[in-house]
């Protein structure tokens, strides 16, 4: 081991930081671009023991990295920490796959012991660099290695010297905090490290269109899920907004290196890496805008904050112009389901932003959203909410399972819009389903995105299973559906009903 | 309801179709020590046994009349007579089905009379059985000639008197369509088990081809499948379950001749049919359903919810005989799926009640239209249809006849929760590997700043998930 463990205590050994100290933590915890810093209650609270859900430090950093295609990925640590969360199927790349490959330094009893370990990395991305030439391998620290004092950044630094190849270090261990925190952690490790490092490549002569000037621009927080970011990459194209990178679905190690040079950030749908958007906008003056891809009302709002953000007046009017002519062309397209949809009813159950993106889009299409979840929601996004479902819109604050499914039953839902962690909560309540979160397979965002989501909703809220699996088997008097959730799918006649229950009452008491 | 569309053309390309002395062997080769004699040509039984032992991977008893020119000519009864004889001094079978073919047929022989002719000849065989069956090939396909077999066998060999429903108390017949495998007939015997009943399989294939090992090196006839004295016993049964449309009349022959009441059943695939079974088990013994089909119920269900998400809205094709085609009609549409493109090898009682709108009796060439034009996304048939799915690029699910390009074909098991479950898994497996059509095409900005060298590697991931545009780009 380079360095003992009493080194955790001083920030300012000149050998390097073996493990992130309380001051570095509470300095990510600190974020000050972001709502929840003015209130009591965070996203970025500590978790409970017993009664917590959400991934590491490790996990967020990994997660938020693993879509840049072409680095080597390598987590050092013992197995349990890549072992279960390699390849990281929801994200897709146009080009290389490199980031599919799951790499480790599986450290084993004996490095921890005797402290091979720091050797054992050396020699792990001397493997790495020699087996597949990445243009970067980034070092992704966990729990292990940090207690036991490994230097990886010095590590990193001897090797990225040795090979002639940058080694990133991300210092994630598990332990400094939640999977938000390790969000932040690896934007910090871009600007840290990467950001700032090349100058992005002359625009080719062939790309240069008449009355088009070409604008830079960053995509913070975009990870282009089952590519759907390629749904609205083309309208970038034709506004003439080059994308530097796109932090970071299928970004290469070269695009990270350019972001400094962004006319403008756009932070998409997640406030994770809001300290790469603000740092960016410290040392190199960008400014940034949050928004979203997903529903149309969005989508064309996100394209227009762009004109507005980069002042250039040709750009607000053919962008004007390439909404105007996106939205008739995708409400047309939607007509059809749109008969099939209406009047369904909805429990979304997502966290932040997406809560009330999501609300509008489903609207677009005449679903009634009886409630949602505010979980990870800002004051803002709780605003936003009531502006678009009313003032009686119920908000569902960090619910459980059995609440969500009383709510289901007591507001007759249609279906459960929610991540994947509800996805087996649902469907063994005999529930239709759309899995809205990262682990999806279906892309949603731009206008085209909303053909697929329709469909996606379409398919399972018209499934005959649902019929089949609630109906008794022909030898039994009475089956699952008598005992719960009721699917009559008959909206209400106005409004929500006012269910009497207990928990019913309790949710009431959740109101905006 | 479903619209039938017969073959307009003059040529069959990528024939779908095996043809029914296949079939008539077939239903033969589920009888124990029996063989069934092929009046034709040597070329029809040697490519019937080359077609079966592609399949099973098992030596297949099968004979022939040997047609010659003279005797195509000048009569061939003699060919039927001598050939019994023959089969029945070297290898002592108790059962011989003779099956004409086309050649014998448009000759005009009077297969029924030869046996006449045989049994008073050589009276000191009378205690091998013979049944004789019209299965020319030029008309039907193996699942109809499969059920005139059966038919045969029950008219001809179950006695008219002398035995009486219920008197087997526990004994429930099963007439076995073609479409069942040996995997399925042991599945659905575990489940008759389950109930305290014992099942007679009228033929029993999952006691003859399941493919096992025999203590006898060799044997020119089958070893294992319904014995002669089981046939006899059928009319003591407390119930008969006929499962496919296509032995209809086989039940009501057995039903009118025995009066064994029979429940019919076209199909057993996918919850709905398998709820019909299983009330009807439990009503036979008046008692409750054992737990480990309520459980094995319950895990389908769970099985629906879970693949709904990949079969709801799946655009299938499928290639094959009436009842199997009807039976995967019937599953798809419980899961939400869509069949665009149906093809049956011929025509059958099923066909008409399917729900579809339309059913073409055809070939793969038809299938591999209608599946182009319809959009399919995933196709059912059997080994030859491989080809045709390569060739749109589609997964396939294999099931019927033949299937000689996996190993164990004969021993999947689509019937019952179990079998339909894992026909679920399997199908949204399929699906979820090769079904890209509702990705998002990779795009590649113009602008972008992706490394030169990419586009010498071009496309990488791109070819994998298929760079196909999505229906939703139309």
């Amino acid at each position: 081991m380079a360095c003992g463990l009493l080194i955790v205590y001083s920030t300012t050994n000149a050998t390097g930081i073996c493990m992130k100290s309380s001051k570095d933590i509470a300095e990510l915890l600190d974020e000050p671009a972001c709502e929840h810093n003015k209130k009591s209650k965070s996203g970025c609270a500590k978790p409970t023991p017993g009664s917590a859900a959400g991934g590491c430090a490790f996990d967020g950093a990994q997660i938020a990295l693993l879509p840049i295609v072409d680095v080597a990925h390598i987590v050092h640590g013992p197995i349990a920490c890549a072992g279960s969360s390699w390849d990281n199927r929801g994200t897709r790349s146009s080009g290389p796959k490199l980031y599919r490959l799951g790499m480790t330094t599986d450290l084993t009893e004996q490095d921890i012991i005797m402290g091979r370990s720091e050797k054992r990395l050396y020699h792990a991305i001397k493997q790495a660099v020699e087996s597949h030439s990445p243009p970067a391998v980034f070092v992704y620290n966990t729990c292990v290695p940090a207690l036991i004092g490994d230097d990886i950044e010095a590590v990193c630094k001897a090797a990225a010297k040795s090979f002639g190849v940058p080694v990133v270090p991300v210092d994630s261990a598990g332990f400094y905090g939640t999977k938000n925190m390790g969000n932040r952690i690896a934007g910090d490790a871009m600007v840290k490290y990467v950001v700032g490092t090349r100058e992005p490549d002359t625009l080719p002569a062939s790309t240069q269109r008449a009355g088009i000037e070409v604008h830079d621009v960053n995509l913070i927080g975009e990870y282009n899920i089952a590519g759907e970011f390629w749904h609205v990459l083309p309208l970038l194209d034709e506004l003439g907004l080059r994308v530097l990178c796109t932090l970071s679905g299928d970004a290469r190690y070269r695009e990270v290196q350019t972001m400094h040079r962004a006319e403008v950030n756009m932070m998409v749908c997640s406030k994770a890496m809001l300290n790469v958007a603000r740092k960016l906008e410290k040392q190199y003056g960008t400014p940034w805008f949050e928004g979203s891809f997903y529903g149309i009302s969005d989508t064309s709002q996100s394209l227009r904050d762009f004109a507005k953000l980069i002042g250039d007046r040709s750009l607000a009017v053919r962008t004007e112009a390439l909404i105007a002519r996106e939205e008739s062309r995708i409400e047309q397209a939607l007509e059809p389901w749109k008969a099939r949809l209406n009047g369904k009813r909805v429990l979304l159950n997502t966290g932040g932003v997406k809560s009330w993106s999501v609300v509008s889009a489903l609207q677009d299409m005449g679903m009634v959203v009886v409630a949602t979840g505010t979980k990870k929601s800002t004051e803002e996004d709780k605003a936003r909410i009531r502006e678009l479902m009313g003032e009686e819109a119920l908000m569902l604050d960090d619910i459980t399972p059995k609440k969500l499914l009383q709510v289901v039953t007591d507001y007759r839902c249609d279906i459960l819009i929610a991540g994947g962690r509800n996805l087996y909560t649902a469907l063994k309540a005999r529930l239709p389903f759309l899995d809205i979160n990262q682990e999806r397979e279906f892309g949603y965002a731009g206008y085209q995105g909303m053909l697929e989501l329709v469909r996606q909703l379409a398919l399972t809220i018209e499934s005959p299973v649902w019929q089949a699996v609630r109906t008794p088997a022909p030898w039994r008097s009475s089956g699952y559906a008598a005992s719960a959730v009721s699917l009559s799918g008959a909206p209400l006649d106005s409004g929500r009903s006012a269910p009497q229950t207990d928990d019913a009452a309790q949710l009431e008491a959740t109101h905006g | 309801m479903a619209d039938i569309i017969r073959r307009k053309k003059a040529l069959s390309v990528n024939p779908l179709k095996a043809s029914q002395p296949v079939g008539g062997s077939l239903a033969t080769l589920g009888f124990d020590r029996a063989i069934p004699l092929l009046h034709g040509s040597q070329g029809c039984t040697a490519f019937a046994k080359v077609f079966f032992v592609r399949h099973f991977r098992e030596p297949i008893p099968l004979q022939s009349s040997a047609m010659d020119q003279a005797s195509s000519v000048m009569g061939a009864d003699e060919n039927v007579i001598e050939g019994l004889k023959t089969i029945a001094e070297k290898f002592r079978p108790a059962i011989i089905t003779v099956l004409t073919t086309g050649l014998s047929e448009t000759q005009g022989t009077d297969v029924k009379r030869c046996v006449r002719e045989f049994r008073t000849r050589y009276p000191q065989f009378s205690e091998v059985a013979v049944v004789a069956v019209n299965t020319p090939d030029f008309t039907g396909c193996l699942e109809s000639g499969y059920a005139a077999t059966v038919t045969e066998m029950i008219s001809q060999l179950v006695p008219e008197t002398g035995t009486k429903p219920g008197a087997r108390p526990r004994q429930i017949n099963v007439l076995a369509g073609s479409f069942l495998t040996p995997g399925d007939l042991e599945h659905l015997r575990d489940l008759i088990e389950w109930f305290g009943l014992r099942p007679v399989f009228v033929p029993n294939l999952a006691d003859s081809l399941d493919g096992h090992l025999v203590d006898a090196d060799f044997s020119p006839v089958t070893t294992g499948g319904l014995a002669l004295s089981e046939v006899k016993t059928l009319g003591d049964a407390v119930a008969t379950l006929v499962i496919g449309a296509s032995l209809k009349k086989a039940g009501d022959i057995l039903e009118a001749r025995t009066g064994v009441p029979s429940c019919r059943f076209d199909h057993l695939y996918g919850l709905h049919a398998n709820d019909g079974l299983i009330k009807t088990l439990a009503d036979i013994i008046g008692g409750a359903v054992p737990t480990r089909i309520e459980r094995q119920r319950a895990q389908l269900q769970d099985a629906m919810v879970d693949t709904h998400f990949m079969l709801g809205f799946l655009r299938v094709a499928i290639a094959a005989d009436p009842d199997q085609l009807n039976a995967f009609v019937h599953m798809l549409s419980e899961m939400g799926g869509e069949v665009v493109a149906a093809v049956a090898a011929g025509d059958g009682p099923a066909l008409a009640q399917t729900p579809l709108a339309s059913i073409r009796i055809g070939d793969l060439e038809d299938l591999e239209q209608a599946a182009r034009d319809g959009e399919a996304e995933l196709l059912i048939g059997n080994s030859h249809a491989v080809q045709t799915a390569e060739r749109l690029g589609l997964p396939i699910l294999r099931c019927g006849f033949p299937l000689y390009d996996v190993i164990g074909g004969y021993q999947k098991t689509f019937i019952g929760y179990a079998g339909a479950r894992q026909t679920l898994f399997d199908l949204a497996n399929l699906a979820m590997a090769y079904n890209h059509r509702h990705e998002v095409p990779v795009y590649r900005s113009i602008y972008g700043q992706k490394p030169a060298s990419e586009a010498g590697d071009y496309p990488l991931e791109a070819t994998v998930h298929g760079a196909h545009t999505t229906s939703a780009h139309r």
